[in-house]
């Protein structure tokens, strides 16, 4: 019985630590390069909607996925612009997207939508052989396609950060873009390129939430999640395999705070919803000492002959 | 080999080059050349144009007018990527280098990879390892930048230039960061690269490197050409008049002082630098009134720290700070001045200066709360104005008014302010930390003959300084830092740059004399100058 709970639990926080691993790879991937993207949240909502809406309305759900990406990628175009042509202070400009996203969502579900409604989502892919693992099987390998994706992600972002003369660049572009630029490299280039992709990835993981993990959508679906993506970055210390550690901390206790929900234990359900931010907030602080691997140019705008 | 991107290059030619920045005309019509198998030394003072010249060169700026022709065709450069594709170079004076990445990593950044869209940094290293073996440049490849001594960085710095295929490098102030050793081996690296035929443009304002070894010098002012010549022709003297435009005396002369009390005393030392670890390990030091005494050594070895603690700017760990015998650590900066400390930072806009204050407001920064430039809690703005206006005259500090803002001054007035400010309080012991960095050959005669003046008045000072001739031409006593441990202190008379080269990289030679480790004793009087007794 506690064996079944426990894979209970555990499938779940697989399952719920794919919005977060889209945002917070795409992310770390951005701020590598130096760029700080904080609308994360905003892109997640246009995204979790378009992706919704096209479902909604078509019944496909690969266009709605590519719809997601579509806007995500449109939005980080967006916070490149700001960022990087414009040189705006990053933070700020990211709390901007992400109040825009946030309004712009819910005014497009109010117009087009208005009420809550569900849709079939992404099926789950049940892996042959491997699903019939005892509790592995089960924890692992009863997904959608989405979550298995996310998971990756994580290898593949690995190997481009670090094995790739595209990952030399855009992590030289966050730490040392004098450097870069001196060898050639066009640093603007290379931070449109993360910041476009990160927010690519936002608008999946928005997608992730809308038509694979909920099949539905809200006003404020996804509550901060992005603002916690942000968070795994820094936690991970811009290593993707920190920022899935900290995505499966977090969707973990997410999951339990689920359980206990469901099952009516007795913990005042405003607590159980505080738990997974509260652990973030130790975990952060726990952490704030060792950052040795921040990105030294992070949310410095480059210009050529300045140092 | 697959990597050689760059074409040959047999002549570099610059001609009729013009490039303007707001206000400034930092480039006027200037001609140029270099040739391969020779190496060409660009000689000027700060703001000369030398940097912008050569970043024209290496297409990090695009000129006015004026052309650029590449065995003998002009080419036009949009980036530095176009002219690391014609076989040009540059060894940044800042170095360009991604501390958190390995060598190989920063040899191979911006390369395509032999293996398409998969590093190939095996690769990468053996062909390192080949050209570090041809020209002297050793250093490992896998060893991570930030691990590497400054002489290891400028290496891979060559390295990277050199792997590119370049056959003309330049060279931009590469001196200024190494030891005395490491600017020999340095030296014979770049003649072998010349025997090999490559052209280097080395740029500089020694004198006697420039003299030591180039073959054509060209002296730049006010962005103009003043004269190439042949370097067998030239002398220090001649060439200083180029440079500067009128005679320039190299010998600060420092008449005899009587050296006083021990003013300043640093006991058993230690202080955390700001990554956390520790910058000062057990710094024992004393400094007389009347007294220069030189700290040598190279940049980053808690010569900032060490500064920043008797400014009362950092919290040692442990150890003590006096000043006339009385403990000072971890005073206020307040109550510091009030002891009669001044203090010349190393970073003269940052920690020296409020850019965005007016001259006079910047001059009574340390006195404004009391009198003459307070009255009461008023500021007395008739005073200040007589007092500033008096001091922009005394110091030369050359202002349009005494309301300009501060940012838009030159470094050497920037220098000549903080002077002002610092030296008017007449001190009782001054810590200069780096006073002449990055000023021009005037502004620090100029600076030299304010410090000698203040140790004629009896002042007691710390000289920190990265340059070891302005050590040798101003201290009475040289200390060398290594790590965050002083090496040991020498007498300045007799003393040889070898050996204080020696120390600089951290070797503690028995022969060496650890002088003044001895803890101040009241016992200690005046007349002797340095204790070699340990209490």
């Amino acid at each position: 019985m506690i064996g079944s709970v426990i894979a209970g639990i555990a499938s779940s926080a697989v399952r719920l630590a794919t919005p977060y691993l889209y945002a917070a790879i795409g992310e770390t991937i951005g701020q590598l390069s130096g760029v700080l993207n904080l609308g994360v949240d905003g892109i997640m909502l246009m995204g979790a909607y378009v992706a919704f809406f096209i479902v909604l309305r078509t019944g496909s759900l690969s266009l709605g996925l590519i719809s997601a990406a579509g806007i995500g990628a449109v939005l980080g175009l967006l916070m490149a612009f700001i960022s990087v042509t414009l040189k705006a202070e990053q933070g700020i400009s990211g709390i901007g997207l992400y109040i825009f996203g946030l309004g712009l969502s819910t005014l497009l579900f109010g117009m087009t939508v208005g009420h809550v409604q569900t849709i079939d989502g992404f099926p789950d892919l049940v892996i042959p052989g491997l699903s019939a693992i005892p509790v592995i099987g089960d924890i692992f390998f009863h997904h959608n396609i989405l979550v298995y994706v996310a998971f990756a992600l994580v290898p593949i972002a690995w190997f481009v950060l670090n094995r790739t003369p595209f990952g030399l660049k855009v992590r030289a572009a966050g730490q040392k873009p004098e450097a870069a630029d001196s060898l050639g490299v066009n640093v603007e280039r290379i931070r449109y390129m993360t910041v476009i992709l990160g927010g690519t990835l936002s608008g999946v993981a928005g997608a992730s939430l809308s038509i694979a993990l909920l099949n539905t959508f809200q006003q404020n679906l996804t509550n901060g999640m992005g603002f916690i993506a942000v968070a795994l970055v820094y936690f991970g210390g811009w290593r993707t395999s920190g920022v899935l550690l900290g995505a499966l901390l977090f969707s973990t206790v997410n999951a339990i705070q689920v359980w206990l929900q469901v099952k009516g234990v007795n913990v005042p359900s405003d607590f159980a919803l505080m738990m997974p931010y509260v652990v973030t907030i130790l975990v952060l602080t726990a952490m704030a000492k060792r950052r040795v691997n921040t990105p030294a140019a992070l949310n410095k705008p480059f210009e050529r002959g300045e140092s | 080999m697959v990597v050689a991107i760059g074409q040959r290059v047999e002549t570099l030619e610059a001609r009729g080059i013009v490039k303007r920045f707001p206000g400034v005309l930092a480039n006027d019509h200037v001609d140029f050349d270099v040739r391969a198998g020779e190496i060409h030394a660009l000689l000027g003072e700060n703001g000369a144009g030398k940097s912008t010249l050569m970043k024209i060169l290496y297409g990090l700026y695009r000129p006015d007018a004026g052309e650029i022709l590449v065995n003998g065709a002009p080419v036009r450069f949009h980036s530095p990527l176009d002219a690391i594709r014609r076989g040009i170079g540059m060894v940044h004076q800042h170095f360009m280098l991604v501390p958190t990445f390995t060598v190989a990593e920063n040899v191979a950044l911006g390369l395509p990879s032999s293996r398409r869209v998969v590093l190939d940094l095996d690769r990468v290293s053996a062909r390192i390892e080949e050209l570090a073996r041809l020209y002297g440049l050793h250093v490992d490849p896998s060893a991570e930048v930030r691990q590497l001594s400054v002489g290891e960085q400028q290496r891979v710095e060559i390295l990277k230039v050199l792997y590119r295929g370049a056959s003309l490098l330049i060279l931009d102030e590469p001196t200024a960061v190494l030891t005395p050793q490491e600017v020999n081996e340095l030296f014979q690296i770049l003649r072998q690269m010349v025997d090999d035929g490559h052209g280097i443009i080395f740029i500089s304002h020694k004198l006697h490197e420039v003299i030591g070894l180039s073959d054509r010098v060209t002296v730049l002012r006010d962005g103009r050409v003043v004269d190439t010549v042949p370097t067998a022709e030239a002398t220090k003297e001649g060439l200083a008049r180029l440079m500067v435009g009128r005679e320039v005396l190299f010998r600060v002369d420092r008449p005899p002082v009587e050296q006083g009390d021990v003013r300043l005393a640093v006991e058993g030392l230690w202080a955390e630098g700001d990554a956390g670890l520790d910058a000062l390990r057990g710094v024992d030091l004393e400094v007389r009134a009347g007294e220069i005494l030189g700290l040598a050594g190279v940049s980053g070895n808690g010569q900032r720290e060490l500064a920043e603690v008797i400014a009362g700017l950092r919290r040692p760990s442990r150890g003590r700070v006096m000043i006339d015998g009385r403990d000072v650590t971890g005073a206020s900066p307040a109550r510091l001045l009030d002891h009669g400390l001044s203090y010349i930072p190393e970073e003269r806009m940052v920690d020296g200066t409020v850019g965005e204050f007016s001259v006079e407001e910047n001059l009574i920064l340390k006195d404004h709360h009391h009198p003459p430039y307070a009255h009461g809690i008023f500021l007395n703005f008739t005073r200040i104005a007589e007092e500033s206006d008096r001091l922009i005259k005394d110091f030369d500090i050359k202002t349009p008014s005494r309301k300009t803002l501060v940012k838009s001054l030159s470094g050497g007035n920037i220098q000549k302010l903080i002077l002002a400010r610092e030296l008017s309080r007449n001190p009782r012991v001054l810590v200069a930390a780096q006073p002449t960095r990055g000023l021009d050959v005037s502004a620090t005669e100029y600076v030299h003959r304010r410090l000698i003046e203040q140790r004629g008045k009896g002042c007691a000072i710390l000289l920190i300084s990265e340059d070891l001739d302005e050590i040798l031409n101003l201290a009475d006593r040289i200390a060398v830092i290594y790590e965050g441990e002083i090496m040991g202190v020498v007498e300045r008379e007799g003393v040889e740059v070898e050996t204080l080269g020696l120390m600089m990289a951290g070797v503690r030679p028995d022969a060496v004399p650890a002088q003044g480790k001895g803890v101040v004793t009241e016992e200690q009087g005046d007349s002797a100058p340095k204790g070699n007794q340990k209490t």
